[in-house]
């Protein structure tokens, strides 16, 4: 079965967006896009360190992406800085560094638009396996610290006044994150990692009640997405990361038109704005 | 202060710094089983951070906290906003940091009087609505120490007493302390067992003195209102000048306040009310 490239491809990228999508919730609920970001692009630094020492690539991503990480960790507790001004110091720092290191390497020739957008039809069957081995993992360990990181995503020093350790389910949240920067790359590309974690979240935001019915819509509508975006790709021979970005996109704006928004009191207030804004014309 | 080795959390003057700046300082106050405690001040007085101590948010400076072991909190904050990219029903949030079964969930959303709002996203609630939600998500745990940071803020004032019964009947029920933040510098719930007025540092501390027999206090608020509040008495031996330096009853003046020293005298904080003057004559009416 998976001695098609297409297969192949489908299954890999399935695989990244069923656990893209529960993480993505928490991206877009602790407003960290930017975050993710920053990881990707460090993640550049991670495939240029893992030509200089001939490590395997998803190791060495995984690895930059921790010490980012923590790096911010850290340097939230020490600096005065915002946070979104240490994200764009660290996201440009390590993408400027990765590019110094890969050209210092005049030996490698390296096919960088593969990283930038991904090259998930050139998916190998050893790939495949890290995908589904890691995610699993990932959706392991996110289901065992989902309590505490949802709490402390509602709010830190009430899940910390009862004991649910935010700090910790921070920390081990961001380790997710980079392992899954790690085993995505491959597969969209640094460019759009952060579309696959934050658009299936948002289209599924409409239809959920709770987190997490949330969490699953989301790895569904991504994982639907992969499916439309690479069939579109093989139709209209278009690339395969871009499209399926662009069927993600598709799934969003289908999900915010107004035939598919849920419940009477969203219309309510739009009515009642309405009716405000009359009265504001009026005389 | 007595060592109570059964008290659920002891604080032996512990205090907070920030930036240089003493936040709270020489707070010594514990809190038993079953017994309400109000902490009472004027803003920025270290209330909420002394309740930050408490819970083990913030970690004093100097001085030591105490807590029994195994204590399982329950914590009202002041503020809560749920970001609308969240979605979150308050059955949901009812299991927010703990495994309260549906049952558990149920009674305690009863006992707030929500039980109709169980299936409403959280962020549609009325400010009322969502304090009453956010004490029934904290008793839901069953705790040994609830501390309630200005839980009838928002709340009108026939919500008040009611919300101030609740929390009496939660005291009674579930046999836990309370640590109760109160927004209001004048009136205290009646069923407090101790009030305790920071400003900055401990001004004061004791049984309230029920103000029931006052004539102006059942004027305002209504004789039937009487028994539920109540005011603290007040001492006033020193006044905080504008530059930090106190100056005395005997007209001395220091740097600082002292854990011996009554409480302030406020002359200039505009929210002084008829009320409090009113229980301040009243126990020698």
């Amino acid at each position: 079965m998976l001695d098609d490239f297409f297969t192949r491809a489908i299954v890999a990228g399935i695989g990244v967006a069923l656990v893209a999508g529960p993480l993505g919730c928490f991206i877009v609920w602790r407003r960290l896009a930017y975050f993710g970001d920053t990881l990707s692009h460090a993640a550049l630094l991670g495939v240029a360190l893992a030509f200089l020492f001939e490590v395997n690539i998803t190791l060495a991503v995984f690895g930059v992406s921790a010490c980012v990480s923590l790096a911010l960790l850290l340097l939230q507790k020490r600096a005065t800085l915002s946070a979104d001004a240490l994200l764009g110091l660290l996201a440009h720092s390590a993408l400027a560094l990765g590019l110094v290191v890969l050209a210092f390497m005049t030996w490698v020739r390296m096919d960088l638009m593969g990283f930038l957008f991904g090259d998930i039809l050139a998916v190998s069957r050893l790939d495949i396996a890290v995908i589904w081995l890691g995610g699993a993992v990932v959706l392991g360990v996110l289901a065992a610290v989902w309590r505490p990181l949802f709490a402390a995503t509602v709010n830190r020093e009430l899940a910390e006044a009862e004991g649910m350790n935010p700090e910790r389910a921070n920390i081990i949240f961001m380790l997710l994150m980079a392992a899954v920067i790690a085993i995505s790359m491959k597969i969209v590309g640094v460019l759009l990692i952060t579309a696959m974690l934050i658009i299936p979240a948002a289209a599924a935001r409409r239809f959920a009640t709770g987190p997490e019915q949330m969490a699953l819509l989301a790895a569904g509508l991504g994982a639907a997405s992969v499916a439309g975006g690479l069939f579109g790709s093989l139709e209209w021979d278009t690339p395969a990361g871009p499209s399926i970005v662009v069927a993600a996109s598709g799934l969003f704006v289908l999900s915010v038109l107004p035939a598919f928004s849920r419940g009477p009191a969203k219309r309510n207030e739009q009515e009642h704005h309405a009716t405000e804004i009359q009265k504001e014309a009026g005389p | 202060m007595l060592k109570r080795p059964d008290a659920l959390a002891t604080m032996d003057n512990a205090g907070i710094c920030r930036a240089g700046r003493w936040l709270v300082r020489g707070v010594t106050l514990s809190i038993d089983a079953g017994e309400i405690v109000t902490l009472i001040g004027p803003n920025g007085s270290g209330k909420s951070t002394t309740a930050k101590m408490t819970l083990g948010i913030l970690k004093p400076d100097e001085g030591a906290i105490r807590r029994r072991p195994d204590l399982k909190i329950s914590y009202v904050p002041q503020k809560l906003q749920v970001d609308w990219t969240l979605p979150l029903t308050v059955r949901r949030f009812m299991r927010l940091t703990g495994h309260a079964s549906v049952s558990e969930a149920d009674d305690a959303m009863a006992a707030t009087g929500v039980s109709h709002l169980a299936a409403a996203e959280v962020r549609t609630l009325s400010g009322g609505e969502f304090q009453r939600v956010m004490l029934a998500r904290a008793i839901a745990r069953k705790p040994d120490l609830l501390v309630l940071d200005e839980p009838v803020q928002g709340v009108d004032f026939t919500g008040e007493i009611a919300l101030y019964d609740l929390i009496k009947q939660i005291r009674d029920d579930l046999n836990c302390g309370i640590l109760l933040i109160s927004h209001d510098l004048h009136v205290v719930m009646a069923a407090t067992d101790r009030v305790i007025c920071l400003n900055g540092h401990v001004c004061c501390s004791g049984t309230p003195t029920v103000v029931a027999s006052s004539p102006e206090y059942k004027a305002l608020f209504g004789a039937r209102a009487a028994p539920t509040l109540a005011v603290y008495e007040h001492r006033h031996d020193h006044s905080h000048l504008p530059d930090g330096r106190v100056r005395h009853g005997d007209g001395s003046i220091t740097d600082h306040c002292h854990p011996q020293d009554g409480h302030h005298r406020q002359d200039s904080t505009p929210g002084e009310t008829r009320s409090r003057q009113d229980g301040e004559r009243s126990p020698d009416a």
